[in-house]
């Protein structure tokens, strides 16, 4: 069974973030790490994989500057390769022009599976795995917090308001997964040394047939929000509960 | 281009449409000078009551999808009209699990663009969006460029939802055209965890626990006092994606939005993520040892404490008050 994985390499959201002046987008332009959401999609994948008794884990990224640190995480993980696609004509992309790239560039690998997140970490549109699945004409299961393969169909749980469905739908298809689908595994030393030698295929967007144009939206300004103003801080003496049932009692709520 | 006709993306439960439909119909009411809602299921005409009560002239009735998702038939109808000429200047759908696949579906089949996790709208010549991003310390204005309709995935909380008093909205229905294979998951069995007490979504108090609370077991300090203050028990995400809360508690970006009168924060440090979901709160209270925590930033209440030893004297005061 051949699956592909989305995966996004993101600036690291531990570190400060900031807008670029002109375009108002998140500054990319540093050091890129693999989006821990899709550790998860990565791990998911090589257990299914296995399961399925073999099968090829590609991993599919759209980032700047030829960036592979994070798919190089991936591969360490345990992915077999790797498609890049960089393209200074991409920067700035909208979420539906980001979809047509992976899109183009999974549909080289004719996967049986395409494993996402629910959303990134940097963009969460989260519309971008229902896009890819639409423009391939593929069904899509979203919000899965377990995957099961039976025969040529796909059983999952499906995260809901009031608490999961059962779903099922016949290969080939999309899935998001949810965090706590899987344990993703930590690269092993051999991994990661392995990793340093697989396939990543760098493309361009007019490698793939996509034309690419101004994006159907644009960032008009940036402001600050109303902030709002610290109160009163206490350092609890054994009062604290009561301080607390004062604030509920002047707001009339006990 | 300026926005005249507006279509809601509206969701029915057994109870009626969620509040969340209500709240962009009433939003869309205020931006538009028309507004029609879009909505599927076995009993959208018993809806139309209410849906033109808070707005809706027509209610265009996609019909039962049986045991499918939603995404799939209801972008299908919806970029169908749209094709036809009959689609309106934008389309208000819920950020909700299945609002995100109908927008995903519909921006993609029908080759439109999508603004997502937008929390306000200012009308005009061309509309406005506001994403909050940086835990909601800016504001990003945008808006669409190209020929609509825009699409616009909209947060819960956004707006109030008010009725206008609006007479019974008509029924029309709206077909789904040839969905291929992409319409081809179908749900089999559904799990309804059973809840006591009010909505996270919808509670006037929300007391909320993170990773403070030290191990799973202790949740139960957050639920009692939730109950006791007859509220809701919400959760950070780092006790979510430790399992030991289920998903539907988890409070922010990439949970619920909370606009409780009172949220009580308990062993939580309030990252941006989590700040986003709550900091609409009338009044805020936290708990935290750590005196830096940057959840004191933004607490009318802060106690620099121990939780394991402030929520069971509360639970105890509240008891015998
Ligand atoms: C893309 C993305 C989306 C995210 N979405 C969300 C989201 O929707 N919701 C969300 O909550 N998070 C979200 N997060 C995660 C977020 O960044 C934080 O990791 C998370 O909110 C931390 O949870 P916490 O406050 O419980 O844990 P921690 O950050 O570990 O904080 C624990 C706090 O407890 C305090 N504490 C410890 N012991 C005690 C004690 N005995 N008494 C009192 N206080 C104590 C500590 O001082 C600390 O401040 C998201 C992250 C990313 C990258
Ligand atoms: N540039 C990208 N490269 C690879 N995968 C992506 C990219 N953008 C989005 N995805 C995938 O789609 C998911 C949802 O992204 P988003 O719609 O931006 O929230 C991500 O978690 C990834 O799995």
């Amino acid at each position: 069974m051949n699956v592909v994985v989305c995966v996004k390499q993101i600036p690291d959201p531990a570190a400060p973030q900031s807008l670029e002046p002109g375009t108002h987008t998140l500054d990319r332009s540093g050091k890129l790490i693999l989006d821990d959401s899709d550790a998860y999609g990565v791990e998911m994948a090589l257990q299914l994989a296995e399961q399925a008794g073999g099968g090829d884990v590609t991993l599919v990224s759209m980032a700047p500057n030829g960036e592979t640190s994070g798919l190089r995480t991936a591969l360490a993980m345990g992915a077999a390769s790797a498609v890049l696609v960089s393209d200074d004509a991409l920067k700035g992309a909208d979420a539906l022009t980001t979809a047509k790239v992976l899109a183009a560039a999974i549909k080289k690998s004719n996967p049986d599976l395409i494993l996402t997140a629910t959303e990134s970490s940097d963009g969460y549109t989260g519309t971008v795995p229902v896009q890819i699945a639409e423009l391939l004409g593929l069904p899509s299961i979203t919000f899965a917090k377990s995957v099961v393969i039976e025969g040529g169909n796909v059983k999952v749980q499906r995260q809901t308001e009031s608490g999961y469905d059962d779903v099922v739908a016949p290969l080939p298809l999309l899935v998001t997964v949810t965090a706590g689908v899987v344990e993703p595994r930590y690269p092993s030393f051999k991994g990661i040394m392995a990793a340093k030698s697989k396939p990543v295929e760098t493309v361009t967007a007019s490698d793939l047939g996509i034309a690419t144009g101004a994006a159907g939206q644009e960032i008009t300004s940036v402001v600050d929000a109303e902030a709002r103003a610290a109160g009163e801080i206490v350092v609890d003496d054994g009062d604290g509960a009561q301080r607390i049932v004062a604030f509920l009692e002047e707001l009339k709520l006990v | 281009m300026a926005i005249n006709s507006i279509w809601v993306v509206v969701e029915l439960t057994d109870a009626g449409p969620t509040t969340t439909s209500l709240e962009l119909l009433t939003a869309a009411r205020g931006l538009g000078s028309s507004v029609d809602a879009v909505a599927w299921g076995t009993n959208v005409a018993a809806n139309a009551g209410v849906l033109g009560e808070y707005g809706a002239t027509t209610v265009y009735d996609i019909g039962d999808i049986g045991d499918a998702l939603p995404g799939s038939p209801v972008a299908g109808a919806i970029a169908g009209a749209i094709a036809g000429g009959s689609g309106p200047d934008a389309i208000f759908i819920p950020t909700s699990y299945d609002g995100r696949d109908i927008a995903g579906r519909l921006s993609a089949r029908a080759d439109l663009p999508v603004l997502t996790n937008i929390t306000g709208l200012v009308g005009g010549d061309t509309m406005t969006t506001q994403h909050p991003v940086f835990g909601g310390t800016q504001i990003v204005n945008a808006s669409f460029t190209g020929n609509g309709p825009g699409i616009y995935v909209i947060r819960a909380k956004s707006f109030a939802p008010e009725p206008s008093g609006g007479a019974a909205a008509s029924v029309s229905s709206l077909a789904v055209p040839d969905l291929g294979t992409t319409n081809s998951a179908s749900i089999t069995e559904r799990h309804v965890e059973e809840r006591t007490g009010p909505k996270l979504d919808e509670a006037a108090v929300v007391v909320s626990g993170g990773r403070g609370l030290g191990e799973a077991a202790n949740y139960a300090l957050i639920e009692d006092l939730a109950k006791l203050l007859h509220g809701a028990a919400g959760a950070s995400r780092a006790i979510v994606d430790a399992g030991w809360v289920p998903y539907a508690h988890q409070v922010g970006q990439t949970g619920k939005t909370v606009k409780p009168d009172v949220y009580l924060a308990c062993g939580i440090s309030g990252a941006t993520q989590h700040m986003v979901g709550m900091k609409g709160a009338k009044n805020i209270i936290a708990i935290n040892k750590d005196q830096d925590a940057p959840i004191f930033t933004i607490a009318d209440l802060g106690i620099v404490g121990d939780v394991h030893k402030v929520v069971p004297a509360l639970i105890e005061a509240l008891k015998s008050h």
